[in-house]
């Protein structure tokens, strides 16, 4: 089988004949140079705080306490990189994360215990579709003016940044609410909130997969209509390193195991026995819709109409509508889409916390914003990816986690954020420079 | 003229903006097969009158008549249904996407199941770039990043991919080098064979000598006159365009004014 295949590989459209140069294995790979730069600097990191550490930092609780730590950030960043893509900015997140989040706990607490009782075994649904509708509803209502009035997005969402702040506050009288549905807070992560040993290895299985089928169905379309395709040697290699570090991963939520008196009450509730060496937690859930998520964000944006319409708005506004595009619609539906992330990232903070507090959000906006432009969204508009969103949203959750891992205080973490945001970009534009 | 129909006939065009009457009462015709060069000098109105055929401004008042039936366009889309397509000035690229988004820009095709057909796309805009400029072969990359001449290249094709029958062509040379004048030449003279009406813009007397069969000269908005290329010289042609007289009423005094 591979024997055939790879005989048949050998055509003049192949692209080994290019020109050797420097970063020439990357090219061949098609691996985008910004993204292994991201990569790359996300192990210095994790190395660093490890051997700053002895190994501490590195041990699968603190891995998996950051990932589930950045899903919140990452969730919304993806859709941030498609506003600042179309040119525009969105300061109001973080509030709209806030109101949304009271509104989650209110339902769950005050509101629908009264009509459908409490541990109703659809509340947590419910809740989330209201939820996720009000942030539709927000976004709406921000994208309309913005689109169709014409008033700066960075004006409005200025506006909605205070508002929103202002209206999680009327929605509680200024009280923390908590806690929330048992099963809603499965989406928070910790060990119950994963999905177990064995679906995690199941799940890897899976993406594995998909990755392979993907690769082989892509080259497939390629030769078809006999375009250049990467040699054969440059496609084993991406399948093989992408599942690498997906069993990787699996392997490293897995190796996390729940705390042993849990474990015990676990056992003891399900009836299971808990293997040698403690009992695997899994993925965590908030992880799991990230990756969703990221899936259905890269997909929207890369192979629907939508996206690209985005990315050309951002390259070039007046051709895009010269081209008959609908750009006011289009940005609008941006700001729905953001709206519904926002929706999704409080669930997820809503449920870590197991309710909700008046300051839950303040400061996401920045984060979000400096997440998206240390993946290199660009805010010129027209440039940026979502898992380059996700990767800089996972730069940054490592930073701050291992700064305060290792002891310091919070405004020194600051300063440092603020500082990698500066120094990302600037190498980020000084690189850009030097291409054009 | 014949008792052929004309492809389009702009009557009557007003456009103001504000006091200003940027095209004031012009109206002007394109027969298939033909090329029509519109020239004036700065601010003469030739563009604000082509965009009400191209739907990017439409006018105030005057009628639009595309096989001599009346037609309303409003926006750019109205007007590519009916066979309009405009290379722009600026080309209108969206510089960050590569050629064959561009070319489909608006018009993508897609799977059955509504995903963008990015292959299909390419496909097909390697198959007209065969055609158009074969030694264009960068479709994977951004637009920005090709040269002055292939950027045209991606206009054009994405104005003709679509069997659009009436061509607005606004300075499609201003920004390119000699051999890629001549190549947007050559291949205006062959859509005009193919039987296409194309309205060329143009600040170049010699391109519009070169290409044109007819042309109208406006100032300050308003028409000066059609002529027939084959009826006058260049020295007439700037006489209309910068002294707004008709050939038959220069002088000889005006002429050497010109000179």
């Amino acid at each position: 089988m591979t024997q055939v295949s790879e005989a048949a590989e050998v055509t003049p459209t192949e692209v080994e004949k290019e020109p050797k140069s420097r970063g020439n294995l990357l090219r061949a790979m098609e691996i985008d140079f910004r993204v292994f730069g991201m990569v790359l600097a996300l192990a210095v990191i994790l190395i660093g705080f490890g051997i700053k550490t002895n190994g501490r930092f590195l041990e699968p609780v603190n891995m998996v306490n950051l990932a589930v730590q950045s899903v919140s950030i990452s969730i919304i960043a993806t859709g941030m990189t498609l506003i600042i893509v179309s040119r525009n900015i969105d300061l109001s997140v973080g509030s709209v994360v806030g109101v949304v989040s009271m509104v989650y706990a209110q339902l769950m607490h005050t509101w629908l215990p009264g009509w459908i009782g409490f541990d109703h075994p659809l509340m947590w649904v419910i809740a989330l579709a209201v939820g996720i509708a009000l942030g539709a509803a927000i976004g709406g209502f921000q994208g309309f003016i913005i689109a169709y009035i014409g008033v700066p997005s960075f004006i409005v969402t200025l506006g909605g940044l205070l508002a929103f702040r202002g209206a999680t506050w009327v929605v509680t009288r200024g009280v923390t609410i908590s806690p929330v549905d048992p099963t809603f807070k499965l989406l928070g992560g910790g060990p119950e909130g994963s999905i177990g040993g064995t679906a995690s290895w199941i799940v890897g299985v899976f993406v594995c997969i998909a990755i392979v089928l993907f690769l082989v169905m892509n080259r497939r379309q390629r030769r078809r209509f006999g375009f250049p395709v990467r040699p054969m040697w440059a496609e084993t290699v991406v399948g093989v390193v992408s599942c690498g570090v997906v069993l990787g991963l699996i392997w490293l939520f897995n190796a996390y195991k729940w705390p042993e008196a849990l474990a015990q009450r676990h056992a003891e509730e399900t009836g299971t026995t808990i293997p040698p060496g403690g009992l695997p937690a899994g993925v965590p859930w908030p992880v799991m819709l990230l990756i969703g998520v990221t899936i259905v964000m890269t997909f929207v944006a890369t192979r629907r109409r939508f996206g690209r319409y985005v990315y050309s708005i951002g390259g070039n506004p007046e051709a895009t509508e010269l081209a008959g595009i609908n750009t006011k619609w289009t940005i609008m539906k941006t700001f729905i889409l953001i709206g519904v992330l926002c929706a999704i990232s409080a669930a997820v903070a809503t449920a870590r916390l197991d309710g909700a507090t008046l300051d839950l959000g303040e400061g996401y906006e920045l984060y979000v914003i400096a997440a998206a432009v240390i993946g290199g969204t660009s805010f010129a508009g027209g440039i940026g990816t979502i898992p380059g969103a996700v990767l800089g949203a996972l730069v940054m959750s490592s930073l701050a986690y291992g700064l305060s891992f290792i002891g310091l205080s919070s405004p020194i973490q600051d300063i440092v954020a603020g500082i990698v945001l500066i120094i990302a970009v600037g190498f980020d534009t000084i690189n850009r420079r030097r291409k054009v | 003229m014949s008792e052929r129909v004309p492809l389009v006939e702009l009557r009557d065009i007003r456009v103001a903006f504000g006091g200003v009457h940027a095209v004031d009462g012009v109206t002007v015709d394109l027969f298939a097969g033909e090329v029509v060069g519109l020239v004036g000098g700065n601010g003469a109105g030739k563009t604000t009158l082509i965009k009400a055929l191209s739907g990017a401004h439409p006018a105030d008042s005057g009628q639009v008549l595309i096989d001599g039936e009346p037609v309303t366009i409003t926006n750019t889309r109205e007007a590519k249904a009916l066979g309009v397509e405009t290379i722009y000035q600026t080309l209108a690229l969206a510089d960050n996407i590569d050629a064959p988004s561009n070319v489909f820009l608006g018009r993508e095709l897609t799977t059955r199941l509504g995903n963008l057909d990015d292959s299909a796309m390419e496909d097909a805009t390697r198959k007209l770039m065969g055609r158009l400029n074969p030694k264009f072969l960068n479709f994977v990359v951004p637009v920005n990043s090709l040269s002055g001449g292939q950027r045209q290249s991606v206009a054009i094709a994405r104005a003709v991919h679509f069997n659009a029958r009436i061509l607005i062509m606004d300075e499609p040379t201003a920004a390119l080098g000699p051999a890629e004048t001549k190549q947007v030449r050559e291949l205006i003279k062959q859509l005009r064979e193919e039987g296409l009406g194309i309205f060329l813009i143009s600040h170049d007397i010699h391109d519009v000598f070169d290409l044109a069969d007819r042309i109208s000269v406006m100032l300050q908005g308003r028409l000066v006159g059609t002529v027939n290329k084959a009826d006058v010289t260049t020295d007439e042609v700037l006489a209309m365009i910068i002294l707004g007289k008709l050939p038959q009423e220069v002088t000889q005094k005006d002429l050497a004014e010109l000179h």
